[in-house]
């Protein structure tokens, strides 16, 4: 099937199976590797990206779903050189180690800010209570979205 | 303590937060291929014919191979990282579901996948053996009944430690014993990347590159090299980023080796990246001991001895990655942080028709199950004394003054304060007002539960002498060179999977030789351009490599004293290393710093005779001791009893690893060990049902705790100093993984104690906690 994406501002026109999956989408014909694949059953969270302007586990959804639809992954996050906060936080806050949950948590940490500009820690648990970190215990993934909240807007 | 050491930043997380890390299935090669394996749907069947003639008649199929294209080759077995052997495409028999029967390459994943269903296996099923306790009967069916297999029944070892004689006489003279069966069921470690590997041979250079997902570069290089026949020097073995590794990605799988065979085959670079129920069903498990444990004391709490007697459950195939001369890896440290005169332990490993592995998931090397052990039994004896557990366990610790301290069954723990980390502990978590608002609470009719532990570890594994893998003996390599304009490259043997070694071991060579933190670059995880060693498994990265590193630093410091005595126009006795320059006694404005000297090393500046030119040194270390780091940690539960769900409210840990080089990544290692505890004690286990059919082959069977299960953590810290390591510095990787667990049931034991509940076997799910309620007696 003849799909069009619109991934990080950048249209993308593809022929592909209708079974593929958005995730080998992204990462096997655009070579948007990011995101990353963790369980096949929507458990984990390591392949969470927006699809328009709400995070989907695209490991369970269709790359034809996504034909005509904005899709932010993870390489659309900064601002050309400049981090976005939560890239900066996790940074400052030692909120990640093998890195590869990353990128699905800050997407999700981004999505949570846009809707709540100061959450508490409760919020970020809930937040981010869909997806797997193996590495971190959580904690400083919790502190580092709080430290992005603290500094949205600090070097705009 | 030096300005290099402290909470940086991480020089991994650059690329990591730009989504721009290499994982094994972010790299693609040109005309690469991809693999899939088929995998036998039964548990102990034996096999008629694999059939793959529709399968390479599939457009996009490259290849396949079977068990018998393995055999042509000498490959259908490998050995374990235990000495056994491993079918790697199964000939004869499938010993356990999920186990590997053929290997398919096409020319994209999603077409590798379709072949596996055209091909057609024939296999009579045979009755499997599922319960451990069954294994060693007379009935039993046979696991393992290959060609030139030496065993006569499923028994694979029986191993002791300790003086037997003189427990069972501390036993006899004892006041008080009690004794408890426990399992520490299978789990699997998980981390979130599943094992992969991508194989490129060229045969007119005769060279394999394989990038696998591996802890243990060095060693994987050496056992592809002796199993292919291949030239070692002419394997490069890359570990790129790894998403998580804990234990998992220690041994050496089919499917790499498939791989290798695969890309010889067709010249082309082939890729195998296994899914999430592939990497649940067939690899790297960890634990799976049923214990029966018994603590013998005097009526006023003195504990006088302890033992253990110990099944344990191998799987198909004796996969257990541990030193060679401990079958049971280390449970034989089980007296653990108390002071017991007199313990025995032994262990018998059985075969049975479940998945290879037994694999160090962060307990270095089963003392995860040994802490368990004696932390649930010394709060049953706490229990049946009438005395606090905390009490009960402050009597019992190994006092300072005692160390260097010899166990009872041979372990030199080198350096300890264990009451002074247990009296931390229990005054940040105001354990006598957690005492009294539980007895509040009681009154009220709910259920909290308070639960210590305290733990140590032996991590760091040498000395080689005592400890090798496959024959490797357990020592680590660094290089180290300085660049004439003073900017350093560090390459180590040891590979991370997100514990920040680019950074921490940057602090370590830029505090020894007076250089900016961001001046020196690690190199690791490319047998091409890294020294040999064992890898990362055991928490042996800093006790081992770590003081490779500050060695081959202090070797660089001292070549860098003769070129500084020149420069300086004084003679070398004259000079004296000083915040980061080699300056002049007596005048410390004179000096010179490393990145000078480096520049003159380099230069025509005229050496003595027998002093070599530029600035480099290697190290071997061959680690006199294992480092002893260890805790004590206290957990708060709520349980529901009419759900029996259980809701983690606080966890209060203190840890000591001696010196901290990262505090702030040693702090992110004990957040996720303490997060293990959760899951592990109430969440995460491998099931089968009678068949052999695994219960948990993804992570809607195989819960692993999220955000909401996992408390804000509380953490505390003593240091006492590792006496023999470089820099005083001890692992930290896997302590919270092996005390934490203990801390959680004894937490959720406790709150039940009013039902009379003494015991629940883990994961304390819900089910589990509400049948061990209706069995108990109701409250009074």
């Amino acid at each position: 099937m003849k799909i069009t994406l619109y991934v990080n501002g950048h249209e993308h026109a593809r022929d592909v199976e209708p079974r593929l999956l958005l995730i080998h989408f992204i990462r096997d014909e655009l070579g948007l590797t990011g995101s990353h694949w963790g369980c096949d059953t929507s458990n984990c969270g390591a392949c969470v990206m927006w699809l328009d302007e709400v995070p989907v586990k695209s490991c369970t959804v269709l790359a034809v779903m996504a034909d005509g639809r904005r899709v932010t992954t993870v390489e659309g996050l900064a601002r050309g050189t400049r981090l976005d906060p939560v890239q900066q936080g996790f940074t400052a806050c030692h909120g990640l180690q093998c890195g590869f949950c990353t990128p699905g948590m800050m997407m999700t940490a981004r999505w949570l800010l846009d809707h709540n500009r100061a959450p508490t820690e409760a919020d970020v648990r809930e937040a981010i209570s869909g997806q797997v970190c193996r590495c971190t215990g959580y904690e400083n993934i919790v502190r580092s979205v709080l430290w992005a909240a603290e500094h949205e807007g600090d070097d705009a | 303590m030096t300005a290099a050491y402290g909470s940086h930043p991480r020089k991994e997380d650059a690329r990591l937060i730009r989504g721009q890390g290499k994982f094994i299935d972010d790299i693609t090669l040109p005309g690469m291929l991809h693999a899939a394996i088929l995998r036998s749907s039964l548990a102990h069947a034996r096999i008629i014919e694999v059939d793959a003639t529709a399968a390479l008649a599939h457009p996009k199929v490259t290849a396949v191979l079977t068990g018998d294209d393995m055999a042509a080759r000498g490959l259908a077995w490998m050995p374990t990282l235990s000495g056994d052997v491993q079918a790697v495409l199964a000939t004869d028999k499938v010993r356990f579901q999920g186990q590997e029967l053929a290997f398919v390459v096409a020319s994209d994943r999603y077409a590798a996948r379709d072949a596996l269903e055209l091909i057609s296996v024939d296999a009579e099923p045979l009755p499997p053996v599922i319960d451990v306790r069954m294994a060693t009967s007379r009935n039993a069916p046979r696991v393992r009944d290959e060609e030139g297999f030496k065993g006569s029944d499923n028994r694979i070892f029986d191993w002791s430690a300790g003086d037997e004689a003189a427990t069972e006489a501390a036993f006899a003279r004892a006041d008080v014993v009690v004794a408890a069966d426990m399992t520490y069921p299978r789990i699997h470690p998980a981390p979130l990347e599943t094992c992969g590997a991508i194989a490129d041979y060229d045969p007119v250079e005769g060279r394999l590159t394989l990038w696998v997902t591996t802890q243990a570069p060095h060693a994987h290089r050496t056992i592809y090299a002796t199993l292919t026949g291949l030239p070692e020097h002419k394997i490069r073995v890359i570990s790129p980023d790894l998403g998580g590794g804990f234990g998992g990605k220690v041994p050496v799988y089919p499917g790499y080796l498939c791989a290798i065979v695969a890309s010889m085959t067709t010249g082309r670079p082939v890729k195998w990246v296994e899914d999430r129920s592939e990497n649940l069903m067939s690899t790297a498990f960890a634990r799976d001991f049923h214990m029966h444990g018994e603590i013998a004391a005097t009526s006023d709490g003195r504990i006088v001895g302890l033992r253990a007697r110990v099944l344990a459950d191998h799987g198909a195939f004796n996969a257990v990655a541990q030193p060679t001369k401990y079958p049971a890896g280390f449970f034989h440290i089980f007296t653990s942080s108390y002071d017991i005169p007199a313990a025995y332990c032994s262990i018998t490993a059985v075969y049975t028709n479940k998945a290879p592995g037994g694999v160090a998931y962060s307990c270095s090397i089963r003392v995860a199950e040994a802490v368990y052990l004696v932390e649930r039994l010394v709060d049953m004896l706490a229990g049946r004394l009438g005395l606090d557990p905390a009490d009960l366990r402050s009597r019992n610790l190994i006092r300072p003054e005692q160390f260097p301290y010899t166990s009872a069954t041979g372990w030199e723990y080198d350096s300890g304060d264990y009451p002074r980390a247990l009296s931390l502990v229990l005054s940040l978590c105001d354990y006598d007002g957690l005492r009294r608002e539980q007895a509040a609470r009681r009154a009220r009719g709910e259920y909290m539960g308070i639960g210590v532990s305290c733990f140590t570890e032996a991590v760091g594994a040498g000395p080689r002498k005592h400890m090798d893998i496959l024959g490797l003996g357990m020592a680590d390599g660094a290089d180290l060179r300085v660049h004439p304009t003073g900017k350093a490259v560090l390459g180590v043997s040891v590979q991370t999977q997100g514990q920040g070694h680019e950074t921490t071991f940057a602090q370590l060579v830029a505090s020894e030789l007076g250089l900016p933190v961001d001046d020196v670059e690690v190199v690791h995880g490319d047998t091409d351009r890294t020294p040999f060693g064992l890898g990362t498994y055991g928490s042996r990265s800093t006790p081992v490599s770590g003081a490779a590193a500050v060695v081959a630093a202090r070797r660089v410091r001292e070549r860098a004293r003769v070129v500084a005595a020149l420069m300086l126009e004084v003679s070398e006795s004259d000079l004296e290393w000083l915040d980061g320059a080699w300056r002049v006694r007596g005048d410390y404005s004179a000096g010179v710093g490393i990145a000078e000297i480096a520049l003159a090393a380099h230069s025509s500046l005229d050496l003595p005779s027998g002093v070599d030119g530029h600035l480099d040194a290697s190290a071997v270390y061959n680690p006199p001791n294992l480092t002893f780091p260890f805790g004590a940690y206290v957990c708060v539960t709520d349980v529901d009893p009419a759900t029996g769900s259980v809701v983690v409210r606080r966890f209060v840990a203190v840890d000591d690893c001696g010196i901290r080089i990262n505090p702030m990544i040693v702090e992110g290692q004990i957040h996720r060990g303490l997060a293990d505890g959760v899951g592990i004690a109430l969440m995460q286990v491998i099931a089968f049902d009678a068949a052999g059919n695994c219960l948990s082959g993804s992570f809607m069977d195989y819960l692993l705790p999220t955000s909401l299960e996992v408390p804000a953590f509380e953490l505390g810290a003593t240091v006492t100093p590792s006496p023999h390591h470089p820099v005083g510095a001890k692992g930290i990787g896997e302590s919270a993984t092996v005390g934490s667990p203990a801390a959680v049931v004894n937490s959720v034991i406790d709150a039940l104690a009013p039902f009379g509940v003494v015991h629940a076997d883990m994961p304390l799910t819900p089910a589990v906690v509400w049948a061990a309620i209706q069995a108990a007696s109701p409250p009074a």
